[in-house]
């Protein structure tokens, strides 16, 4: 079992280091569309000085994310074969309209807008960067299609052991795409306003072209008040729905172990022992988790949060011997800092924006100070939620479908050692990468966007 | 024709596509070291592809969903059996890649150097691992009664992997150059010429002994045999012509003629496997056909509708961004920023 967990290992490290890039291209994408828009409305020259700007780190970000995201193309075929054979006939087909329609989308006329400027009439430069921004935004409509198969399986029959498509339109219309989605976009729509709030914001603190960006302050604050206001009420949707279909990654989230009656506290903060199966040291809100969401009806009529015991005596009832049992204190904690960055990120917008209004924001410096270092919590945000929806569902690939064990690569065709060099291949190539990638972020970000320098050249 | 057929003639079709543009992509990528000689030259050669380099790349994308869509095991097979020679793919192309994007944004020649040695490995590393591979697939592979590889990596470099790695190379080199012959400044395209005219033989005769290989293998003995003779010699035409018009005639001749041998090769490469996507050295029952491999007909069908409305909107959009950036570049273009 060796390379299962090394094959683990590299799934989650380089999916989780693909998306420290993809919110951004995501939200970046939409905020530098919306500035070029305005500069061809209204002819306001700043407007576009903000869009060459910010799109110049929208560029490098970019890169990464198009090299990162090749590493996932492939993934699913160098360590999971098991699982490509028993789920290609659905995984496959969203993977490949992501390509044919997204992927060619963004990346065609992302090039033709970086080297157009100026080239072509400027409504039609504004519409490429729409297209590359429609483009992102499908792709991850169409990647998280796949995913939320694997989350909540729909339109298929089992034949001769392998998952076979029964219907197509089923696969779009699953419900949990549509809380997936909004969430995933919305998350992406904050992490792009907390970025360029927190460059602009760096720029006021030492007073520098202070009317541009002040523009740029107001833009993403409130890109990020909207995005994690909406990700907030999407995620109490998303949590309704884990407790209905996902109970065992629910029972994780909250760690409940025994069966818990309404109503039911919330528990804030708790010492969690996965070996004696029990809390410690529990601080709990009473009745606040009967508030949050409502737990489905029992047979005979009551509602009861399922615990862990219960859920796993269940599912070897119906699955066979076996551990069922998430890592509980990870996906616990990982959805708690989710919600407590979303709820700081919802807070520091909202002052941000009164004190904009006020006019009275380029002079809180220590205010200024906090929103640069607040562009972390997005990213913290987006880690912590996949960590919740992907290490709750274990050890499920595909919910009650298949697990794990099944899905990983069988020893005699990729051996431990090989997954353990590719492994350690891609990190550490993705740690010096990352460096380099955040470094010139930093350093461009710095720059004056009103100079005409000529390394921010193309090539 | 069936789906399964038709699935496997639209793969082929993104691996034409993909070769074609990434062929003359990599060639650049090789050449650029040796056809530049300063950095404003570099940042010449990098432009004539700068825009479209991301593009061409989602062909190999496409072309990667496309199986897994449409024949899963092959994709299963394919990618775990030829694990540590992925890897090493995707690792040169991710060097590549963010090469690309860093190299400006240091105004710094040791750092530019660095990127520009990036870009040369990360694109000989995949033209050369994509001709080991093609070769491997036409020459069979070590597949067991379970579908599952039984090689290793070693098994891939054998006398005829390696020629055709070197082959795939060479021949981008050539075709590399003949886009650069076309887009570069006037005063830089001699270089070029120049250069293509020294890959012209070398590629002649390296595609020859790769069809003379696979001949041997029985790449002309399948159920697509006479596609597949049709092919190879379209595809000697088209080399042998790239050569000539390299020697006497236009830019666009040699690129276009060059180009049609690289895309009627790798149709040859796809007609010769048919009705095979991988064959199996050890036993023929073992091996992967368009049918044992594929996807059930409800999937082949929906991906069909899918495929024949969006490959030709790609081709018509892709080919226009081709004609906008028409023309050579020219020494100290701001682009872009
Ligand atoms: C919610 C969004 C989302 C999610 C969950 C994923 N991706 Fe991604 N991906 C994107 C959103 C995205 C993007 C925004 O479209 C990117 C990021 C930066 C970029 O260039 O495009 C991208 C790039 C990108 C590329 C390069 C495209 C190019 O060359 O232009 C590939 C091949 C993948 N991704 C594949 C995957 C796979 C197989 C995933 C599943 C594990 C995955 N991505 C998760
Ligand atoms: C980009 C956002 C994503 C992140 C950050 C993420 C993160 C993770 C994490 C942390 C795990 C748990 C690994 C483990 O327990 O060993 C995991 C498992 C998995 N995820 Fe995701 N995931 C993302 C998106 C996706 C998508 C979109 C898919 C499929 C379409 C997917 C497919 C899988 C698979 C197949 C596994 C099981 C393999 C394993 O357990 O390692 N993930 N992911
Ligand atoms: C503030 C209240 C929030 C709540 C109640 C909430 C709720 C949830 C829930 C329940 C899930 C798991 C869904 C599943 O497993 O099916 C989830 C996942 C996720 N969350 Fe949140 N979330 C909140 C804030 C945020 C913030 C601020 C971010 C990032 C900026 C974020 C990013 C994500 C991501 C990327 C995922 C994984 C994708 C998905 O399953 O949708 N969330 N969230």
């Amino acid at each position: 079992m060796e390379a299962l967990g090394l094959a683990r290992f590299q799934f989650a490290s380089t999916t989780t280091y693909h998306f420290f890039f993809v919110p951004l291209t995501l939200g970046l994408s939409i905020l530098v569309a919306y500035m070029e828009t305005v500069y061809v409305l209204t002819g306001d020259a700043r407007y576009k000085k903000l869009a060459k700007f910010y799109g110049t780190l929208f560029m490098i970000n970019f890169a990464m994310g198009v090299v990162t995201g090749l590493v996932q193309e492939f993934q699913f075929g160098m360590n999971w074969s098991g699982y490509s054979r028993f789920m290609g006939d659905i995984f496959g087909v969203p993977l490949a309209i992501e390509a044919l329609l997204a992927f060619f989308l963004e990346s065609t006329f992302l090039g033709v807008w970086y080297f157009t400027w100026d080239k072509v009439p400027k409504g039609l430069h504004a519409l490429f960067i729409w297209l590359v921004a429609i483009g992102s935004n499908l792709s991850a409509l169409w990647i998280l299609i796949a995913n939320s198969f694997m989350q909540h399986p729909v339109g298929y029959r089992l034949e001769n052991g392998r998952a076979l498509l029964e219907s197509f339109p089923a696969l779009f219309k699953n419900p949990h795409v549509w809380l997936q989605f909004p969430h995933t976009l919305f998350a992406a729509l904050s992490t792009a306003g907390f970025f360029v709030a927190a460059v602009a914001a760096w720029h006021l603190l030492r007073n520098h072209r202070v009317e541009l960006f002040s523009r740029a302050m107001r833009i993403g604050l409130t890109a990020g008040l909207l995005g994690s206001f909406l990700v907030a009420l999407v995620g109490h949707y998303q949590a309704d729905f884990v407790v209905r279909h996902q109970p065992m990654k629910f029972a994780a989230m909250e760690a409940i172990w025994e069966d818990l009656p309404e109503p039911a506290p919330w528990i804030l903060y708790a010492t969690i022992d996965e070996k004696a199966q029990e809390n410690r040291n529990v601080i709990e809100l009473p009745g606040v988790l009967s508030m949050l969401t409502h737990a489905p009806e029992t047979e005979n009529g009551e509602r009861v949060f399922l615990g862990i015991k219960t859920l796993q005596k269940r599912y070897e009832e119906r699955f066979g011997p076996g551990n069922y049992v998430p890592p509980v204190k990870l996906t616990f904690w990982s959805f708690r800092v989710m919600v407590a960055s979303g709820l700081l990120m919802l807070l520091l917008a909202a002052i941000g924006l009164w004190l904009l209004f006020r006019g009275r924001l380029a002079q809180a410096k220590g205010f200024l100070a906090l929103l640069i270092w607040a562009v972390l919590l997005p990213f913290l945000g987006n880690t912590t939620g996949w960590w919740t929806a992907e290490f709750g569902r274990q050890p499920w690939m595909v919910q009650d479908l298949l697990t794990i064990y099944q899905g990983v690569t069988p020893e005699s065709v990729v051996s431990a050692g090989m997954v353990l060099l590719s492994s350690v291949g891609f990190t550490l190539l993705y740690l010096v990468l990352g460096v380099i990638d955040v470094w010139l972020l930093i350093k461009y970000a710095k720059t004056d966007p009103e100079a005409k320098t000529k390394t921010v050249l193309s090539y | 024709m069936d789906l399964n057929t038709l699935w496997f003639a639209l793969i082929a079709v993104l691996f034409m596509g993909f070769f074609f543009l990434e062929g003359f992509d990599y060639g650049v990528g090789i050449l650029h070291p040796f056809v530049a000689k300063s950095d404003e030259e570099r940042k010449a050669v990098i432009q004539t592809i700068g825009p479209v380099w991301d593009g061409n790349e989602v062909w190999m994308i496409t072309a990667g969903g496309a199986i897994f869509a449409a024949f899963p095991q092959w994709y299963a097979t394919l990618f775990s059996g030829f694990y540590l020679a992925l890897f090493l793919m995707l690792v040169a192309l991710i060097l590549r890649g963010v090469g690309f994007e860093f190299r400006s944004k240091v105004d710094s020649p040791s750092w530019r150097n660095f990127w520009d040695w990036m870009i040369f490995f990360g694109s000989l590393v995949p033209a050369l691992l994509w001709g080991v591979a093609v070769a491997n697939l036409v020459r069979g592979v070590p597949i067991g009664p379970d579908m599952n590889y039984q090689g290793s990596f070693l098994t891939l470099l054998n006398p005829y992997g390696l020629l055709g790695g070197i082959a795939a190379v060479i021949v981008f080199t050539f075709h590399g150059a003949n886009f650069l012959s076309l887009k570069l400044p006037e005063e830089m395209a001699p270089r070029a010429r120049a250069a293509a005219r020294a890959f012209a033989p070398l590629a002649v005769i390296l595609a020859v002994l790769f069809v003379l290989g696979g001949y041997g293998y029985g790449l002309f003995s399948r159920e697509g045999q006479l596609l597949a003779y049709l092919f190879a010699a379209l595809a000697a035409l088209g080399l042998l012509l790239g050569w000539i018009t390299r020697l006497q005639g236009s830019d666009a001749l040699a690129f276009w003629t060059t180009g049609l041998g690289v895309l009627f090769a790798t149709a040859m490469v796809f007609a010769g496997l048919y009705p095979y996507v991988m064959p199996s050295s050890l036993n023929p029952e073992w091996s992967l056909t368009v049918y044992n491999a594929s996807a059930s007909p409800y999937t082949l069908r929906v991906m069909t509708y899918v495929a024949l409305i969006f490959t030709p909107l790609v081709l018509l959009y892709q080919g226009w961004t081709y004609w906008v950036f028409r023309g050579r570049v020219s020494l100290g273009e701001e682009g872009g920023y």
